[in-house]
């Protein structure tokens, strides 16, 4: 039995699971304390399962279930059935737009009866497989572009069917393959480009549209003139700075403008709008239009608000904190969507700048946990996996903390471990422990 | 290869590093170095609620409750809870349609917002208290009933004493910054409430409440540490006799006027009427500001404390004050006869002059029988002083002496709004005339109570009490003793005894011989009390219409002590415009007060029937009315068949103005002002209507230096 036992705990990397455990323990009273109230009989509403935290536990209880679970699994089961997963993945997506039910104006969620699962939030675990599968085959060639176009199209295919299901903001978390895929060897031209094109957003958000297409045009013509000799020797350089020019311009006038009136919806844009302090003409927005003539809602409370509030509570907790349960803006709920998206503010509140301080670094020694995982593994399967575990977890929690302390718009998603959800629990958790078992196994095979 | 993985697998961790310091440092940022989160958070989360004390209450002498706390209800509405609520039971109780029951929502959620609770009818009457109390059910939860403290006067009396509370203004709260009052606070605007607002409102206490997103108070903040306790305001004890106030009050019905009553011994206030009075309880409750505003805009000025901020020449009653100067001076003995046979001189012109009286009186005939040439020569006597250097000291020390009686200056008395009144001094007399061009004939008629000479009813009755009590007076108060101490030394003042000038007992035995035989036998017999020994004088003062020209009816004064021995009540009279003399209605008014005061009742059925005459006699003087009917003409103002109906407008092309309307005049209500008083008065109150005259009137030259009399009628 102990021989048994000691094969099955072989090489597992136990700092992760104590990690994993502090996070979800800290996540289980940071719920607790947005929820209880100074007159509430603990013991009666956690045997009711009525409140968040109480769900929450079962959650946590259902999470390490199958965490314990998957550690008994053949690490091999999960290479085989990649591709596999991936497609039920996709084919959940697509049933929620028939069985598919409407959570806070987005139909993204299948009702299970106990929760509502989110195929969004486990097509992560599916896109990491796949994606490490398809990377780790001995056929592929990652130098090619057509192999990097297939890897970019395995891992954003669910975003498309997230900006569909109006969940545009899990379709973001897609993108952090983009690291993946670097460490696979994407040439940095791509990052540098994506970086460029992410300046020139920006900036069209920011400035006057006369105004950056003169500039554009001065860089262009500033390019021309000072690279004439060389034009004059290769005319292929004059051919990138029109095309440069062309896309810039094109860019500006008419991606930024289509993703914010027809991608985005009208709060998104609101929210993105608000980040560079301007505000968005809801009346542009496609969405808006169709949902004025399905039903005459009125437009969302700005987001300033959520933003204030939240900034509020973290910045009122100071250097030690109110105290656990004793935060006046957490107990107030002053801070809207706390348990969720906004449960960061709940600890900073409570516990200030040592308790965020503590809270930032313990997920950067996961980050760092995992990368070095990553890189003593000997099969790509298993390297490509961390990485895309790693660039996941980074996604989030770097967007959830940016977005509640006023660095970056909101955009719904929550903090992995920490915010109330059984959707993004299991789907962390899953995610970890395949980790965990994959590494467990480093030595066994070279896949 | 490996070096390239190497690399961007560094590039990698720089990123993920780089991310978290930036996060990290933005945390600094807002939880270490910006202060505003921590004050943005408090001032949402928490609310600080101010628990109000109940007000202290206040004692009559007897220890009867005169000055008492109740509990009105306002009605509140909550309008996030409107729904279910039955919209029509409110509308049919509260008497309103539902236009504007739906106005008076809007306006609670623009004022407090949704889910607070905003004040729907504010104060309710008794009656509809008990009719939405019984139909709570059907109204809850958008409605509720709040108790809302309110003060209550049992004996529907003492009003100027008292006074009456009003929300805190924005002056207010700039002078008071540590009394920690905030808009919509009461506090006490006029009377005691207002002198001893420090020891009646107690101490707030504060509860710090954290409160939720819709600002609902959910719990006490850190348990309740930081709270403090309301403490309840201090009772006041104080001197007046709420029984002798009342009958003050029923006596001055329909008067223009005051009456003080001062115990000598200790100075504290028995009764201090202003007539006309007023229910101090309409200065309460919901009816409060409507009243407040047409107490404001009544020609008779029911809320101005008649007692301490009305001035007025204070005619004969002043005779005694002179007389003991000049006994004191030793310019005159009590044996001084002054007789005035026809003719008067000594005003530096060499040319007689008339007498005021004619006959032979002594000091003690002279104050029984109001003579006016007696004091006109002891003032003589006074300013012509040879042991003065010149007639500045001379006047000067005669106003020393006034200013030793209480006269000239504000006493310094409990009750807020106390005026200071006037003794002419030199500095008074080279300002108006120059120095050297003024003598004592200049000021004549100051030797009897007339011309600059002002004082206030208090100061007169205090002026009693210090000749009852031959020679000490103790600041007049209404409050001796506040319960649980005096912390902010409020009463210091009112210990110690008054003797600014020594004058002999034997001056005052003197004095008081004359003002017995004024109340026995003189021109005040009106005051007479059986089996009591009162000392009085009358007064009959002169007036005029503010402008100095228009001649209004005299002023009836009459001031007295009694008993003469162990004098316990000092008292004051005083009838504005009432005409005749002050024997005539004021004496009889001051002898009830006497022997509601010293006999404890009055059963003696002739004295009851007097006190009723009293009570129903209505001198308010003819042009109050005049002023009523021009305010009332004004308010209707463009209602020309109302104009027309009062006789206002007679007819349209013929009069548009507002002139006086004789036809008018006989509508008036004052039935009881042409019947005569029953034959009690007696024939002397014919000496005081000398006073009336001026002095110098038989000498044309004279008369033109003689300067036009300063306004009289100083109750504005």
């Amino acid at each position: 039995m102990s021989q048994q036992q000691a094969i099955i705990s072989k090489g597992i990397n136990w700092a992760v699971i104590w990690l994993y455990l502090a996070l979800v323990a800290i996540g289980f009273l940071a719920i607790f304390s947005v929820e209880h109230k100074p007159d509430e009989n603990v013991l009666q509403t956690l045997g009711g399962f009525k409140s968040n935290y109480s769900k929450q536990l079962l959650f946590i209880g259902i999470g390490l279930l199958v965490g314990t679970f998957i550690l008994l699994i053949d690490s091999k089961l999960f290479t085989a059935t990649a591709n596999l997963l991936y497609a039920l993945g996709i084919v959940l997506m697509l049933a929620t737009f028939v069985i598919g039910k409407n959570i806070n104006g987005s139909k993204s969620w299948i009702p299970l009866g106990f929760m509502n699962l989110q195929p969004a939030e486990l097509c992560k675990i599916f896109v990491s497989l796949a994606l490490a599968k398809y990377l780790s085959r001995p056929e592929t060639d990652f130098r090619k572009p057509q192999s990097q176009l297939i890897a970019a199209a395995i891992a954003l295919a669910p975003a498309v069917l997230s900006v569909a299901q109006h969940e545009a903001g899990l379709a973001l978390v897609y993108f952090s393959f983009i690291m993946v895929l670097y460490r696979e060897g994407l040439p940095p031209a791509y990052l540098i480009i994506g970086a460029s094109l992410g300046v020139l957003a920006v900036a069209s958000l920011v400035m006057e549209e006369n105004t950056l297409f003169i500039t554009l045009s001065v860089m262009a013509g500033l390019a021309l003139l000072f690279l004439r000799r060389r034009i004059r020797r290769k005319k292929s350089i004059l051919l990138m700075i029109i095309a440069f020019w062309a896309v810039g311009v094109g860019v500006q006038r008419f991606a930024v403008p289509y993703v914010l009136n027809s991608a985005f919806e009208c709060y998104q844009s609101s929210r993105i709008m608000s980040m560079v302090g301007k505000e968005y003409d809801c009346s542009k927005n496609k969405h808006t239009k169709s949902d004025a003539n399905a039903n005459k809602k009125p437009a969302k409370k700005t987001d300033d608000y959520n933003v204030k509030q939240s900034k509020i509570a973290i910045g009122s907790g100071g250097l030690l904190g109110k105290g656990f349960l004793k935060g006046t803006q957490t107990q107030g709920n002053f801070v809207p969507e706390q348990h969720t998206d906004f449960i960061f503010t709940a600890i900073g509140e409570s516990f200030g700048f040592w308790g965020t301080t503590i809270l930032v670094l313990l997920y950067g020694l996961l980050l760092f946990l995992i990368v070095s995982m990553a890189e003593r593994q000997r099969s790509v399967f298993s390297r490509v996996y961390a990485y895309s575990v790693a660039s996941i977890i980074f996604f989030h929690v770097v967007i959830n903390m940016c977005m509640t302390i006023g660095l970056a718009p909101v955009i719904g998603i929550p903090l992995p471990l920490i915010s109330y959800g059984g959707s993004s629990l299991l789907t962390f958790t899953i995610l970890l422990f395949i980790l965990v078992r994959l590494d467990a196994d480093r030595q066994m095979v070279l896949r | 290869m490996s070096d390239y993985n190497s690399i961007r697998s560094r590039v990698i961790r720089i990123i993920f590093g780089a991310a978290l310091l930036i996060i990290i440092v933005q945390l600094f940022n807002l939880q270490l170095l910006s202060t505003q989160y921590g004050i943005d958070a408090r001032n949402q989360a928490i609310y600080r609620k101010v628990i109000y004390p109940s007000r202290g209450l206040v004692y009559d002498r007897k220890g009867r409750v005169i000055l008492d706390n109740t509990t009105l209800y306002d009605l509140i509405v909550i309008p996030s809870q409107l729904r279910g609520v039955d919209t029509a039971a409110i509308c049919n109780i509260v008497g309103i349609d539902t236009a504007e029951f739906k106005s008076r929502v809007i306006n609670a959620i623009i004022k407090n917002g949704r889910y607070q609770p905003s004040i729907f009818q504010g104060l309710l009457e008794p009656q509809m208290f008990a009719q939405l109390n019984e139909n709570l059910y059907r109204i809850q939860p958008g409605f509720d009933l709040i108790e809302r403290p309110v003060r209550k006067y049992p004996y529907n009396a003492a009003g100027p004493i008292l006074g009456y509370l009003g929300e805190v203004d924005t002056g207010y709260l700039r002078r008071h910054p540590e009394g920690g009052y905030v808009r919509g606070d009461y506090f006490g605007v006029a009377g005691i409430e207002n002198t001893y607002e420090k020891a009646l409102m107690g101490q707030r206490g504060i509860e710090y409440w954290l409160r939720d997103n819709k600002n609902r108070p959910t719990s006490k903040f850190e348990n309740g540490k930081n709270d403090t306790v309301a403490v309840a305001g201090s009772s006041l004890s104080t001197s007046i006799d709420i029984e002798l106030q009342a009958l003050g009050e029923k006596l001055m019905a329909n008067k223009l006027g005051s009456v003080v009553a001062i115990d000598p011994r200790t100075g504290g206030i028995l009764a201090m009427v202003s007539g006309p009075g007023y229910d101090p309880s309409l200065l309460t409750g919901s009816k409060r500001k409507k009243n407040i505003n047409a107490f404001i805009r009544d020609p008779r000025l029911p809320l101005l404390n008649r007692a301490v901020s009305a001035t007025y020449s204070p005619g004969s009653t002043f005779k005694t004050l002179q007389a003991l100067i000049g006994l004191q001076e030793g310019l005159i003995t009590t044996d001084f006869k002054v007789s005035c046979s026809g003719a008067f001189y000594g005003c530096g012109t060499g040319r007689p002059q008339r007498c005021l009286d004619y006959g032979t009186f002594d000091l003690r005939g002279a104050i029984r029988l109001s003579d006016n040439t007696y004091f006109a020569t002891v003032m003589q006597k006074v300013i012509n002083n040879p042991a003065m250097p010149d007639i500045d000291s001379s006047l000067n020390t005669w106003a020393k002496y006034m200013n030793a009686f209480g006269l000239g200056h504000k006493i310094g008395v409990d009750v807020p709004a106390e005026k200071p009144g006037l003794i002419p001094t030199a500095k008074f007399y080279n300002k108006r005339y120059g120095k050297g061009k003024w003598n004592y004939c200049t000021f004549r008629s100051v030797s009897i109570g007339q011309g600059e000479v002002n004082v206030t009813p208090l100061q007169v009755a205090n002026e009693m009490a210090y000749i009852a009590n031959k020679g000490w007076y103790k600041i007049p108060h209404v409050v001796d003793s506040i319960a649980g101490g005096d912390q902010f030394g409020l009463l210091e003042r009112f210990k110690e005894k008054h003797t600014a000038v020594t004058i002999d007992d034997s001056v005052f035995e003197a004095v008081h011989d004359g003002m017995q035989g004024v109340v026995d036998n003189g021109t005040g017999t009106g005051a007479r009390v059986k089996d009591i020994v009162v000392c009085g004088k009358t007064g009959t003062v002169e007036n005029y219409a503010p402008g100095g020209i228009i001649k209004r009816p005299n002023h009836a004064f009459f001031c007295a002590f009694a008993p003469r021995v162990n004098p316990k009540i000092a008292i004051m009279c005083v009838v504005e415009n009432s005409g005749r003399f002050g024997g005539t209605y004021a004496a009889p008014i001051c002898g009830l007060m006497i022997e509601k005061y010293l006999k404890d009742s009055i059963t003696d059925k002739g004295r009851l029937e007097r006190i009723e005459y009293f009570s129903k006699l209505n001198l308010v003087p003819d042009f109050i009315y005049t002023d009523y009917k021009r305010q009332d003409s004004i308010d209707h103002k463009g209602d020309t068949a109302y104009l027309r109906l009062k006789g206002y407008l007679r007819i349209m092309k013929d009069t548009l103005g507002l002139e006086d309307d004789p036809e008018a005049d006989d509508s008036k209500t004052d039935v009881n002002k042409k019947t005569e008083l029953p034959k009690e008065d007696s024939s002397k109150d014919k000496k005081d209507s000398n006073a009336a005259s001026n002095p110098i009137i038989n000498n044309a030259d004279d008369k033109k230096k003689l300067p036009v009399p300063d306004k009289k009628d100083s109750a504005q």
